[in-house]
């Protein structure tokens, strides 16, 4: 196995009560910090953009480079927005990061807001997830008592104010600007870029909005400094990252390495498929909204660059395996039926695509399909593809359009045999032993 | 729809028009000026202070829209504009509980769709509906980030890892009579819709120590890495 596992900021989540400040004290937690105060913040912008890091959040913009993007300071206030709306399907790594080590994420929003000249930053999570809401509130707690918040941070003038609030349940918050209309109290849906947040995003003022994974990753960058960083991953897709390994493996969970690691080295430390009577079928290498992966893919290596070229995104590393039990068209018909749920309705090509779309990936999943169904498919998803306001309407063709790709007779045969005949789909389930046992 | 002749700001059927009792009308509003202090600007306070009107109904009630607006100085249809975008935002009474089980795709394929089937059967009842009980209100929900736990079952907002069809009746049942639930990966109880509300209006319930700090598919790559670094050490010897 070439590439090792770099547990960096899972390396102590399995320490009793990991979530409290003691823990995080132990294992150099506010070090990073107590050195940030007295660089000036340039240097700690230039810092980041040196190491290179992307964001984590499945867009892949250079973190540093939206520091930098804000305009000079003008006297006026200028906020850094979390964005912890973990909800893209496959996506769990931020989650268990919070609810795990939520001084992490808050050592790494003083240390940005101090970078970026922010006095009041905002933590934006999900609504569903109520006990990582109480792990980042008592965070937020134990470190305005330590003095890391608040007024005068560690003598250094600086003062710090922290908002963690709970979104509502509407994955398009997890959009950058319908998440700060979210903020700002209205229905959560995208804003016309530009102008973009670094010139006027939350209240119209300069805005820096980043994921928790991009976040909590600055500490150890400061720590350990931005060569260290860039000397891990690719050349251009620098750094590690999590990577989120869930469906038919055997041991699924949270993977900390370097990018550029391939599923099949993944696999391998996962203790493989889980049956291994049944081989891969199709993956998504960084979420639903990733065109899907087959085993021709197992050694693409999983950076940037290098998952673009084989026509796909890294997104957020969200690896979820689908074995040969698994019907493609009923898990697109499924994952069509959640961008139809989540359409905010703000633009014409998404709302009235994906319910089109909907309809269509219905009929195919139970054996409905009329002859021209694929074209039709294909042409809405074409009418939808860079037609939207977002990226949330492209996101709804990639599924579709990888899969006619790489399974079309799977689609063909919709037209006169079932999913749930084709693919029995007890046979996928986590009990399936079970279920036949019984 | 039943309007009664009142206003529907999308709240189906239009109920609980009656005006707060004084004393909770109060706090309602000593609770929302707290929250709107954390914001720059009061408007922010909005979301929060839905799940604070619905820590008190149990759903976002008229009067609650109309105590939001007043306070923000919005239209009540602005706010329910708002109140009708997010999926938690209930537009009837919700039981105690409400009962998510995951069927976004990985999930359903793990075995969420089972459960799902089973469950509604078992319960009688179908999505976003109650049983005759008021306990538990059933839903089927979208990709909760617990991928690696599919299938993955929620009851209030709290982890129920790697359940089952059988699994997951039991849990209905307990909630149903009050006997105690632990989540997988959560407190060390599931409270009420009312109180996990006002939690998420912002407002602790001293209940963050509880519970694990990681989940065991949290921990998978971890414990590989720990692992490869003693076969190193041996190597090295």
């Amino acid at each position: 196995m070439s590439t090792q596992l770099t547990p960096i900021l899972t390396r102590f989540w399995d320490d009793p009560r990991s979530w409290t400040l003691a823990t995080y004290e132990k294992h150099d937690g506010y070090k990073a910090l107590k050195k940030a105060v007295t660089m000036p913040p340039a240097d700690l912008v230039q810092m980041t953009k040196d190491s290179g890091m992307r964001g984590r959040g499945g867009a892949g913009f250079p973190t540093g480079m939206k520091w930098g993007f804000l305009p000079p300071p003008d006297g006026g206030p200028r906020y850094l927005v979390v964005n912890a709306d973990e909800s893209e399907p496959g996506t769990c790594k931020d989650t268990p990061l919070m609810m795990a080590a939520p001084q992490l994420l808050i050592e790494g929003v003083v240390i940005t807001s101090f970078a970026i000249g922010c006095n009041h930053a905002f933590i934006y999570l999900r609504g569903e997830v109520v006990h990582v809401y109480r792990r980042l509130m008592r965070a937020v707690e134990e470190a305005y008592a330590a003095g890391y918040l608040g007024k005068n941070i560690l003598g250094s003038g600086f003062d710090l104010e922290v908002t963690v609030l709970a979104g509502a349940g509407a994955y398009i918050c997890g959009e950058e600007t319908a998440l700060l209309d979210s903020l700002e109290g209205r229905r959560g849906q995208p804003r016309l870029k530009p102008p973009f947040p670094a010139v006027a995003g939350l209240y119209a003022r300069p805005t820096v909005v980043n994921n928790v994974e991009s976040i909590a990753s600055v500490p150890a960058i400061l720590l350990h400094g931005a060569s260290w960083f860039a000397g891990m991953g690719t050349e251009k897709s620098t750094g590690f990252g999590i990577f989120s390994l869930s469906g038919h493996v055997a041991n699924p969970g949270q993977y900390e390495a370097p990018l550029g690691i391939t599923l099949r080295e993944l696999l391998e430390m996962a203790g493989g498929m889980r049956d291994p009577n049944h081989k891969l079928k199709f993956w998504t290498p960084g979420g639903s909204s990733t065109p899907m992966f087959t085993d021709a893919h197992l050694d693409v290596p999983l950076d940037f660059e290098s998952v673009a070229a084989a026509g796909s995104m890294l997104g957020t590393r969200a690896l979820q395996i689908f074995d040969d039990t698994v019907s493609v068209v009923r898990a697109v018909s499924r994952w069509t039926d959640f961008y139809a749920h989540e359409s905010c309705g703000k633009c014409t090509p998404c709302r009235e695509g994906t319910f089109w779309l909907k309809q269509i990936m219905e009929r195919l999943e139970h054996g409905n399909g009329s002859q021209d169904d694929i074209d039709k498919l294909l042409d809405i998803c074409d009418n939808i593809l860079f037609r939207s306001f977002c990226a949330l309407g492209d996101a709804s063709t990639s599924c579709i359009t990888s899969a006619v790709q790489y399974f079309r007779e799977e689609f063909e045969a919709g037209m006169h045999t079932s999913a749930a005949e084709m693919f029995p789909p007890a046979a996928s389930t986590l009990f399936a032993k079970e279920t036949v046992s019984a | 729809m039943i309007t009664d002749g009142n206003p529907n700001y999308g709240v189906v059927p239009s109920t609980g028009t009656a005006a707060y009792p004084a004393d909770v009308l109060a706090s309602l509003r000593a609770d929302a000026e707290l929250t709107m202090a954390r914001y720059p600007r009061a408007r922010s306070a909005l979301l929060p202070m839905l799940h604070l009107v619905q820590s008190v109904d149990g759903y976002v009630s008229l009067r609650g829209i109309e105590l939001c607006a007043d306070l923000l100085g919005l239209t009540a249809a602005e706010v329910s504009g708002v109140a009708t975008f997010y999926t938690q935002f209930k537009r009837h009474p919700n039981g105690t509980y409400t009962l998510g089980v995951c069927t976004n795709t990985l999930c359903a394929i793990m075995g969420g769709d089972e459960i799902w089937a089973s469950i509604s059967e078992y319960l009688g009842i179908g999505h976003d509906e109650t049983t005759e009980d008021g306990q538990v209100t059933l839903e089927r929900i979208e990709c909760n980030a617990a991928c690696d736990y599919a299938p993955v079952v929620m009851a209030n907002w709290e982890f129920f890892d790697n359940q089952t069809p059988a699994s997951t009746k039991a849990l209905a049942d307990d909630l149903r009579s009050g006997a105690p639930v632990t989540p997988s990966r959560g407190a060390s109880r599931v409270c009420s819709f009312k109180q996990v509300s006002r939690v998420l209006a912002g407002f602790t319930d001293g209940l963050a120590d509880e519970g694990v700090g990681a989940g065991p598919a949290s921990l998978a790559g971890l414990k590989v890495a720990r692992l490869a670094k003693v076969d190193d050490g041996k190597a090295q010897k």
